[in-house]
């Protein structure tokens, strides 16, 4: 049944996919412009309707401050982290954002957290597949950058929810992407993906054996990536606009814009170009043009894309391994478009670049085969596994503020770590414990996961009471503290103050209305679905009919399928889904026969040397394709 | 670092008498051997984890084959259509499976770990424990072995001077020879402090297998003083590798 599937979502800073597995391999599902790729761009039309994507694109130029791009660089984050992003980014804040709050951007008169953003482009993957599958779907695999910390992957997870979607499992972007790469390869041997994508930079170095991908060490940046060349270049000509043509635009969104989309299209020119042209149409009817030459471009560019090399050595460096003896690189992420960053790369790894995957598909499918594994595999996957590891250290603060590591990065999860506590003063019955996320020594340069309170400890002299705290690394990356008094053997409460994410609570209220896709509304898609597919087949017996085949069939035989074929019209005309279905079905069967013999005709039809004709060999009786060319909307 | 496991109550694989919650027939310690659930966790130490004896001469290959046998069993993936239940059991057996394999896959955790076992408190001799003392203002307690100290003593001043020197941008090939030199002692010492550990760790073996609980004890306290010397050692390399790198 279609209920079943589980799909994979790569949820992107610039274009966002959802993919599945489609028998052994794994496919991207088609939007219903027939794209599979999904801009990551949210807005509010002028009657304060979300819409995302493709159509939400043009809002980023009519009305910039309606519209929200490249949210996944605010997920998990908090104002005080951000002062950079502002710079470059037209994110606009809530006026009455607090310190330490969860973020809250302006669009248009209203205000969303990030993860609600976000989960307004997974609701319209999750529409796009519901749409592909005829039925609906809840289940999901979310891919995220490799160097997401925890409070970056729990937002995106609060995402999941808010989407009415179950995330059973994120998977690292590079991760999944190897997982594609292996799935048709087969092959043991040491690899490392290079993941330079919209807004963030990962790099993994994994080790393949028999079905198993163990990766070793992974490395990244969370703020680096196509976003930094783009905004560059927003920069030159913002300032030639003002030079040459004595305008500021800075503060204008609308200009900013159009400046904005035109570079994008400069930056892909230029991958394949020598040199290309900028020209851009200001409001109030000035152009600019500029011609931009791939040389100067590549100048432009070195220190961003400089930047991957610093995580990639220290990568290669945990990994214990030299350049030499990785076997394959792979190239994933739009920005390894760029012909600069393959050079860079080749001269790190001193090999060519594996380049056959598509770098935007990639972990979308790779999230599919995980989903697939998820749900039980098949053949394909039953001897495949992922064995990931967390990018980062986990801590906790010391005395002297001071970062303790408990669960060192590069760490295979899901991993523990046991701590013992005790009281400072005679009947405390609380415990303040602050966990950290990084690799610095101080904890003021750590990232701050989360204080956690424990409470009920039973009343003794001080240091008496032993409080062992577990922590545990699940195999999402995210962290869980339990912990228990030892002494009494009690299980001591724990009470979690997220430092930059969403409450549970929060999340609840936060909960998009799943109306669209109501029970009524659902069975009127399948029956609209089941149309479509009746109507195929019975074209395609039509046809069937005028060929030789059908002559040559019994008179017996050819009566039972007439008799089917009128039952199947009759029914397809009623509101029951599950009667047509049921009429196909029965009408393939018995025109199973049919089929084949059309079959031998074309084919000997062909060994006697005359021309094919199509209609004979491209036609017998098929159930249609799932996908209903998105005729219902 | 992660305290141990509690020492009581060792099961070795194979003595575990329990049924499989879920379809009752007897059981392997962390899946079931007839319906492959997998089964709660018992308290072991990590070498039992693996079914392995406590010894320090370890085959990395079998580990590691038996590493990824168990994962297939016992990762999260694995149970991702169980029951709340089982797949919190199968959260806890793979990261104590993950745990236990990254500290007996290096041979120096593995000594370390074994140490605890044994009840010794190592010093934190670690560049982390280093950092965190002096970011607290507290003093290390550090064990200098006595035949290193003028070594030593004359190797610091020698780094003091080329930071000294770095900071000023000035350059003395002579100096950074003599550092040259001590480092290249101090590299010999640590690779026949290596050796001796070695060598220790085949008597520890034979030790067990001859159950020679006095003999255990000797070797333990040597291991234990080749480990903080060996600490030492490389500590002292890292911090000439730290200046001459930082040189300009």
């Amino acid at each position: 049944m279609a209920t079943d599937y589980i799909v994979g979502i790569d949820l992107g800073t610039t274009n966002s996919l959802v993919a599945y597995m489609q028998g052994d391999s794994p496919v991207v599902i088609p939007g219903e412009d027939g794209l599979s790729l999904v801009p990551s761009v949210v807005a509010l039309d002028e009657k304060n309707q979300i819409i995302v994507g493709n159509a939400a694109r043009k809002y980023l130029i009519e009305t910039p401050e309606r519209a929200v791009y490249s949210v996944k660089r605010l997920m998990g984050r908090g104002v005080e982290d951000i002062q950079q992003e502002l710079k470059f980014f037209p994110f606009r804040l809530a006026d009455d954002m607090q310190a330490g709050e969860v973020l809250r951007i302006k669009v248009g008169d209203r205000t969303y957290t990030p993860p609600e953003i976000s989960a307004h482009i997974l609701r319209q993957l999750k529409r796009n597949a519901e749409r592909f599958f005829g039925g609906p779907v809840t289940r999901a695999v979310v891919t995220v950058p490799a160097y997401f910390n925890d409070a970056q992957r729990q937002a995106t997870k609060d995402a999941g929810r808010i989407a009415g979607l179950d995330v059973l499992r994120l998977v690292n972007e590079p991760t999944a992407a190897s997982l594609a790469y292996g799935l048709d390869k087969k092959k043991n041997g040491i690899i490392a993906v290079y993941d330079l994508g919209g807004g963030t930079f990962d790099i993994s170095i994994l080790k393949l054996h028999d079905g198993i991908f163990e990766v070793i060490a992974t490395n990244g940046d969370t703020h680096l990536g196509g976003d930094d060349i783009d905004n560059l270049l927003i920069m030159i000509a913002l300032d030639d606009i003002q030079g040459d043509l004595k305008l500021d635009v800075r503060r204008n969104g609308e200009a900013v814009a159009r400046i904005r989309k035109a570079v994008i299209e400069a930056k892909i020119a230029l991958s394949s170009q020598p040199f290309t042209k900028l020209d851009v149409e200001l409001p109030g009817g000035q152009r600019y043009q500029r011609e931009i030459t791939r040389e100067a471009f590549e100048e432009l560019i070195a220190p961003v894309i400089q930047r991957t090399v610093a995580p990639s050595t220290q990568a290669l460096k945990d990994s214990g391994l030299k350049p030499e003896q990785i076997d394959e690189v792979v190239l994933v992420g739009g920005s390894t478009r760029i012909p600069k960053v393959r050079q860079l790369v080749e001269k790190l790894f001193g090999r060519t670049p594996h380049i056959d995957l598509n770098p935007d598909e990639v972990v979308a499918l790779g999230a599919a085969v995980q989903a697939h594994i998820l749900g039980g595999g098949s053949d394909i996957t039953k001897e495949m596994l992922l064995l990931d590891v967390t990018p980062l250290s986990l801590g906790i603060e010391v005395a002297g503020g001071v970062t303790d590591k408990i669960i060192l990065r590069n760490s295979t999860v899901p991993a523990s770590a046991t701590q013992h506590y005790t009281t400072q003063v005679d009947g405390q019955t609380n415990v303040a414990i602050h966990v950290l996320q990084g690799e610095r020594e101080l904890a003021r340069d750590c990232r701050s996961l989360a204080r956690f309170d424990l409470k009920g400890i039973p009343p003794m002299v001080a240091g008496i009471p032993r409080i062992e705290v577990k922590f545990l690394i699940d195999a999402n990356g995210i962290l869980q503290v339990s912990a228990r008094e030892q002494r009494s053997g009690q299980e001591a409460q724990i009470e979690v103050q997220p430092s930059y994410g969403l409450t549970d609570e929060q999340v609840e209220s936060m909960l998009l209305e799943s109306y669209d896709y109501a029970e009524e509304d659902f069975r009127q898609r399948q029956v609209i679905e089941a149309r479509h597919e009746a109507e195929t087949i019975l074209g395609a017996l039509a046809k069937g009919k005028k060929n030789q085949a059908w002559r040559n069939l019994s008179s017996d035989e050819r009566r039972h399928i007439e008799t089917l074929e009128r039952a199947l019209v009759t029914v397809k005309e009623g509101g029951d889904y599950h009667a047509i279905r049921k009429g196909i079905d029965v009408l393939n069967e018995a025109t199973t026969h049919l089929a084949e013999m059309m079959m031998d005709t074309a084919v000997s039809t062909a060994l006697k040397g005359k021309t094919m004709d199509e209609s004979d060999l491209g036609e017998g009786p098929q159930t249609g394709h799932p996908v209903g060319k998105a005729e219902f909307e | 670092m992660a305290s141990t496991e509690s020492k009581s109550s060792l099961i070795m694989p194979g003595e575990e008498t329990s049924t499989c919650w879920s379809c009752g027939t007897m059981r392997a310690v962390h899946f079931c051997s007839a319906c492959g659930k997998v089964q709660p966790p018992v308290p072991v130490d990590y070498f039992a984890f693996f079914g392995f004896p406590k010894k320090l001469n370890l085959d990395t290959a079998a580990l590691q084959k038996e590493f990824y046998a168990l994962s297939r069993r016992l990762h999260p993936d694995m149970s991702a259509q169980a029951d709340g239940q089982e797949r919190e059991w199968s959260l806890e057996q793979s990261s104590l499976l993950n745990d236990a394999y990254r500290t007996l896959k290096d041979p120096i955790k593995r000594t370390q770990y074994l140490l605890r076992l044994e009840g010794v408190e190592l010093e934190e001799q670690s560049k982390q424990a280093t950092d965190k003392a002096r970011a607290s203002g507290e003093l290390k307690k550090q064990v200098v072995p006595p035949d290193l100290l003028e070594e030593m003593f004359e190797l610091n001043i020698q780094l003091e001077e080329l930071r000294a020197q770095k900071n000023l941008g000035e350059d003395d090939p002579a100096l950074l020879e003599e550092i040259g030199k001590a480092k290249l002692s101090l590299e010999q010492n640590h690779d026949a402090l290596l050796a001796e550990l070695k060598s220790d760790w085949s008597r520890w073996d034979k030790a067990i297998d001859k159950v020679d609980d006095q003999e255990r004890l000797k070797i333990r306290d040597h291991m234990v003083d080749v480990l903080n010397r060996r600490n030492y050692v490389r500590n002292l390399v890292r911090d000439v590798n730290e200046a001459m790198e930082s040189r300009p």
